[in-house]
């Protein structure tokens, strides 16, 4: 039960509402099919678009004839990046990573040059989806090909061909900091380096050092609805954008500032959303259908093919990577010197940040060095995924952690223990820690009976790994509350509810207002119909939004408090809200339930209805920690998953079972990149496995139960205790397999996927 | 996906004539689960698409011990499975018919359409090799009848020439200590094309200690599926036993000749081919035995 | 514009007659011409199963399905589960475990999981992960599914 005196909550701990597991309230639309999702928006008169895509991966365009295609009946119009205004180089946020607004309006639409096999050239509106598709045969472009780089490694050399040829390399030392331009040309777009203490004197109090490279490929966040937006504009210039996407308010701004018209012109519906782990935070499809819209006065839908998802929108990167660390005997770590070279894909920003701030996270090191390179390829423009850049880093330090244990003949969790990071240690990036739960975490899994039961059987293994996120939000939310004369309220916000949001940030208005969750009705509105709201991403909906939602809440009691007054002709300051109930200090007689108030606000001065704005931020640090069991074949190479337990520490886990689910979420996403994903290029640039068929995501064959253990450090940025729970969970699982891969068969596995063949290759080169 | 006529014949007669009118330009319907991807990939372009799950022949099926078993082309992969004649005379059809796709795919798709396809990897095919299938094909001129290992010509490509139409593959009735099996090496454990596959089949003498005749196949290691004779002919006469196995599995992986792509690569498959013949030889060899 | 094949079907239990082009998928049909928007286009080439539906009891994919396949035939959509005044056990069950995040393949888990538990009420957790191996999900791990189709399972056994 939370008591509320004025703005603050005393006694966290013990709730009526959250911590409990309510059915979500968009379930009964969700499991009855009667959802609305992007796609399925149907218009009076909507025309059906389709993108022709570039075929080379590195090639200027020569010209372009749309003259056979704009003949085939039923074609109403054509737009390419002639129809863009010109755009000036300028900064955008776009929720999870920064972007330039001339770069990405040139992946929607390639200007001049292609720069990956998939780029986007032109679209077509037609009557329906397969005449446009058609008429994509009948345009006819010329290219002049351009040797294409597609190795993170060869691409830094300094004779490799250049894809932007005014590109220099800026140097940063914190992630969203402005840089220093050192004006070196080439295809490097940053350098992001953390030190700390001296490295050299770290390695050379080691008792021993492990060093080890790694190499990882392009994965895809693999949401399973594709990408597809609807534009309607009208003749008095008002842009109305039905679109899939995780940040309504992004895609306003983006498709703004691509079209060059006010903000205030664009209303965004945001529609159900069918996955996004990060792709979904940029735009691709929305300015393309309001300029088709614009030249045919009829709206327009494009959704995405699969294969245009995987070929055409934002997978994360592959990378090279080093990591060295030294420890003493007694298993202190004393240095740590990571290299980080992601590929960005054909425009910088890879999330290579993500990895120079997380990979040593876990650790207490006061010596280190961590430089990470963002940089250019003939590949799709990467975009966030789920703890954007962080998954690699962790698969290049935790192997080596393993490592250093198992030279050591300590415990790996023993090992971890001795070097966490505690309240007032820095992070890589020198920002110093709140309190949170890295030990309580790691003492967790070594006390789990997973850890310690026997694991029999030959070829069968077990690993551990640790990950690290230091979640940040605060890019924005905004709540209103209605307050109905039947007691309930309409809780309006701009979140796009990806996971059950719309419940959790519930549940937090409802406890502050001492009303039951069924008594919420919780809506996400369009972005003429609710304050300005960041994307749903960096973790951090059930803390900022639900912040917004607890500051709404307190408005409202404020209110009524006054409604109160009023009836028992006291001063406001004589009202307490406590567990439901106004009370008056002057006659404790004067009591009146949050219903009960509520029935009589029309008489007492009209509506209460209380908006908020929450900017503060805080989302905090965060360990997650996976153990997994493996059976490897060793004549087929194949890795068989036995039992997996994942642990994380909440904070406070608002809806336990979503919580849950986001932690079995990231482990399956965790595990299909160790064991299979991955882009397979060939030598031209060609994703060849661009399907579902051949992408190999896991399906439920393939994954045993995922446990899992909540652990609860209370945030103190947070009214109840919360800690984002949506992205940590994908950081531990490669590693950790890989982990459980050496502990079964011998072999230490420095590459992903780590696939049947791949493991075969490695217990060759073993022998 | 392009433009085509659906037509949906009830007679073998009318679909062979509908398909022979326009050659190359008309294609078979059956489950449609390869079909249908390929049309809307603009693998082929097509004026007519034949709808031949309406038509009696096609649809045939019947399994018994007297006079095998008969699958029509348009005779889902489930009722394969289901049958528990089949469950009981030809284990080996159970195996690869109840692995193509997932539970929907299998609800449509066919064995007939999976020899059609031709692919390399058509998991139903070194089977119907290894069982000594035949497949019975109508035409302008009639029907003709074709050993499988004989019916897929290259990737995608088979024995039919315009106007022909896949009427049933027949599978010989089984003999006494005789047995099949099937396996195919995917990364996932569902839903995955093989990166190798093999199916097998044996007749052991009545002591079941020796080996009368075999039949081996290997998919996904070359353009078609491959009947590898030297490996099949090397278990003739042989002891039922690990040394047989092995060494029909080397004279299988000789036969392999296979390319390197998104799926595997030649040495990862090659190897393949040693581990899943053996493994099939010994399911094959213990159904034999009646085990 | 090609030239229109007229179909008679009965879908969720009403007849229905519709006009499709040879090539329009079934799910096309659904989604385009009926606004059965429940079935999802996930993949449109049979490996995500986002589209299921049953036709003439079976579970199938209906992006690799022709519309004009469908005459005569009955078809049962994610639109036809629930009864007016009652979800489904199999519903029922993924609201109260949670198996759902973003919803999307919802649908098809749906059909997929009722036509497995009216042939086998009793499938334990092997034969459900056996049988949705051709639902991808991407946001759940399938933990809660698999809880939740175990869950119905008992109801559907208690009729």
């Amino acid at each position: 039960m939370a008591t509320v005196t004025g703005q603050e909550v005393v006694d966290p701990g013990e709730y009526k509402i959250i911590g409990t597991r309510p059915v979500r309230h968009d379930g009964v639309d969700k499991v009855t099919g009667r959802a609305k999702y992007g796609a399925d928006v149907q218009l009076a008169g909507m025309l059906h678009g389709k993108i022709l895509r570039s075929p080379h991966a590195h090639a200027k365009i020569l010209s372009i004839d749309t003259s056979k295609a704009v003949a085939l009946p039923g074609v109403k119009a054509i737009v390419t990046s002639a129809d863009f205004p010109i755009l000036k180089d300028q900064s955008l946020d776009f929720g999870e990573t920064q972007g330039n607004i001339r770069m990405l309006a040139e992946n929607i639409l390639a200007n001049q040059k292609v720069l990956y096999k998939g780029h986007a050239i032109l679209a077509i509106a037609a009557t329906d989806q397969h005449i446009a598709e058609e008429a994509l045969d009948l345009v006819d472009v010329k290219y002049e090909q351009l040797t294409p780089i597609f190795d993170v490694k060869e691409a830094m050399s300094k004779d490799a061909p250049v894809l932007h040829e005014n590109l220099t390399t800026i140097f940063r030392v914190d992630r969203f900091g402005k840089g220093e331009d050192t004006g070196v040309k080439g295809n490097v777009a940053g350098l992001i380096q953390f030190k700390r203490g001296d490295l050299d004197e770290g390695f050379s109090k080691s008792d021993i050092v492990v060093e080890r490279e790694f190499t990882t490929q392009t994965v895809h966040q693999g949401y399973i609805e594709p990408h597809t937006s609807t534009g309607q504009w009208s003749q008095d210039g008002h842009l109305t954008i039905w679109t899939s996407t995780q940040g309504s308010f992004v895609i306003r701004g983006a498709t703004a500032a691509i079209l060059g018209i006010p903000e205030s012109m664009v209303k965004v519906i945001p529609m159900e959303i069918g996955g996004g782990f990060g792709g979904k935070t940029i735009t691709y499809l929305d300015p393309l259908v309001a300029i088709l819209s614009r030249k045919t006065g009829r709206p327009v839908k494009i959704t995405m093919t699969r294969k245009e998802v995987f070929e055409g929108t934002g997978p994360t990167s592959g990378t090279y990577m080093r990591c060295k660390m030294g420890a003493t005997k007694d298993g202190k770590i004393t240095a740590g010197e990571l290299y980080l070279a992601y590929e960005a894909g054909a425009f910088p920003g890879s999330p290579v940040g993500g990895g120079a701030m997380s990979g040593f996270g876990p650790y207490k090191i006061d010596n280190l060095q961590v430089d990470g390179y963002d940089v250019v390829v003939n590949k799709q423009k990467t975009a966030a995924y789920r703890a954007p850049g962080q998954p690699q880093a962790a698969f290049a330090v935790e192997p080596v952690i393993d490592e250093l244990a198992e030279k050591l003949g300590m415990d790996p969790m023993d090992f971890r223990i001795i070097n966490s990071v505690h309240e007032g240690d820095r992070a890589p990036s020198g920002v110093p820690h709140l309190k949170w739960g890295c030990e309580e975490v790691e003492q967790a899994m070594r006390d789990h009976p997973h850890y310690n039961e026997k694991l029999d059987g030959p070829n069968r293994g077990r690993g551990v790994a640790v990950g690290y996120r230091l979640n940040a939000g605060g890019s924005g939310s905004s709540a209103t509350i209605n307050v109905n004369s039947n007691g309930t309220i309409n809780l309006i916000t701009g979140s796009v509810d990806i996971g059950g949001t719309r419940t959790a940030v519930a549940m937090q208005a409802a406890e502050v207002l001492g009303i039951s969750i069924d008594d919420v009705n919780p809506t996400v509105v369009d972005t003429d119909a609710v304050g300005w709201t960041g994307a749903t991403g960096g973790s951090r909906i059930a803390f900022d939004t639900g912040r917004a939602a607890i500051l709404a809440s307190y408005q409202v009691i404020t209110e009524m408090s006054e409604r109160a007054a009023l009836l028992w002709d006291v001063d406001p300051s004589d009202i307490v809200f406590e567990d439901g109930i106004f009370v008056s200090n002057k006659n404790t007689e004067d009591t009146m339930s949050f219903k009960e108030l509520a029935s009589k606000l029309m008489g007492t001065g009209g509506p209460v209805t209380c908006s908020s704005s929450d900017t503060q931020g805080g989302v905090g640090a965060q360990l997650a920690g996976h153990i997994v069991d493996v059976e490897v074949d060793p004549e087929t190479g194949k890795v068989d998953l036995l039992k997996y337990t994942t642990f994380i520490d909440a904070g406070k886990a608002a809806h336990p079972s979503y919580v849950e689910g986001q932690m079995q979420g990231g482990a399956l996403q965790g595990i299909g990149w160790a064991l299979n994903e991955e882009y397979f290029f060939t030598e031209d640039g060609t994703m060849a496995n661009a399907s579902f068929l051949d992408y190999r995501m896991p399906t439920s064959l393939d994954l045993p139960m995922i446990d899992t253990v909540i652990i609860e450090v209370p945030n103190a940025r947070h009214p109840f205790g919360l800690r984002g729970v949506g992205e940590t969970v994908l950081i531990p699982p490669m590693a950790a397999i890989a982990n459980a891969i050496h502990d079964a068969i011998g072999v230490r596995m420095d590459r992903l996927p780590m696939s049947p063949g791949a493991i075969l290759e490695a217990l060759r080169d073993n022998k | 996906m392009q433009e085509f006529e659906y037509v949906a014949p009830t007679s073998l007669e009318d679909a062979v004539k509908l398909m022979a009118e326009k050659g190359p330009k008309a294609k078979a319907l059956a489950g449609g689960t390869d079909i249908l991807i390929q049309l809307r990939g603009g693998r082929y372009q097509i004026d007519r698409l034949v709808d031949v799950k309406n038509i009696p022949e096609l649809n045939q099926f019947s399994c018994s011990q007297s006079d095998g078993l008969t699958i029509g082309a348009s005779v889902q992969n489930y009722k394969i499975y289901e049958s528990s004649e089949v469950q009981r005379l030809y284990p080996a059809m159970v195996d690869c018919a109840s692995l193509v796709g997932g539970i929907q795919v299998q609800g449509r798709a066919t064995v007939g359409g999976n020899l059609c396809n031709a692919a390399p990897s058509g998991d139903t095919i070194p089977t119907l090799i290894a069982e000594s299938a035949q497949a019975l094909i109508a035409g302008p001129n009639g029907q003709r009848t074709v050993p499988v290992e004989e019916f897929c010509t290259g990737p995608g490509r088979n024995q039919l020439a315009d106007g022909e139409l896949l009427v049933s593959v027949n599978l010989p009735p089984v003999k006494p200590n005789y047995g099949a099996a099937f396996l195919r090496f995917i990364p996932r454990n569902e839903m995955d094309i093989a990166v190798a596959n093999c199916g097998a089949s044996v007749q052991l003498d009545e002591s079941r200690q020796k080996i009368v005749s075999a039949k081996i196949a290997i998919g996904s290691v070359g353009p078609t599926v491959i009947y590898c004779i030297e490996a099949s002919n090397s278990l003739a006469g042989a002891d039922a036993n690990e040394a047989s196995i092995e060494a029909a599995a080397a004279a299988a992986q000789k036969a392999a000749s296979p390319i390197n792509d998104m799926r595997g690569t030649v040495e990862q498959r090659i190897h393949l081919v040693g581990v899943l013949t053996k493994r099939v030889l010994r399911i094959a060899i213990s159904r034999a035995k009646g085990e | 514009m090609a030239d229109k094949i007229h179909v008679q079907s009965n879908i969720n239990g009403y007849d229905v007659d519709f006009l499709c082009e040879s090539r329009q998928s079934l799910l096309e049909v659904l989604r385009d011409v009926l606004n059965l928007t429940g079935s999802k286009e996930g993949c449109n080439d049979g490996n995500c199963g986002a589209c299921t539906v049953t036709m003439d009891g079976r579970i199938v994919e209906s992006c690799c399905i022709l519309g004009v396949e469908a005459e005569g035939k009955e078809i049962i959509t994610i639109e036809g589960v629930a009864s007016a005044d009652s979800l489904h056990p199999v519903q029922q069950a993924f609201l109260e475990e949670a198996a759902l995040q973003c919803g999307i393949c919802t649908p098809g888990f749906i059909v997929s999981a009722k036509n497995l538990l009216e042939r086998e009420p009793d499938a334990d957790e092997e034969r459900i992960r056996f049988w949705l191996a051709g639902n991808l999900c991407r946001c759940t791990g399938y933990d809660k599914i698999v809880r939740a189709v175990l869950k119905a399972g008992e109801v559907m056994r208690k009729g």
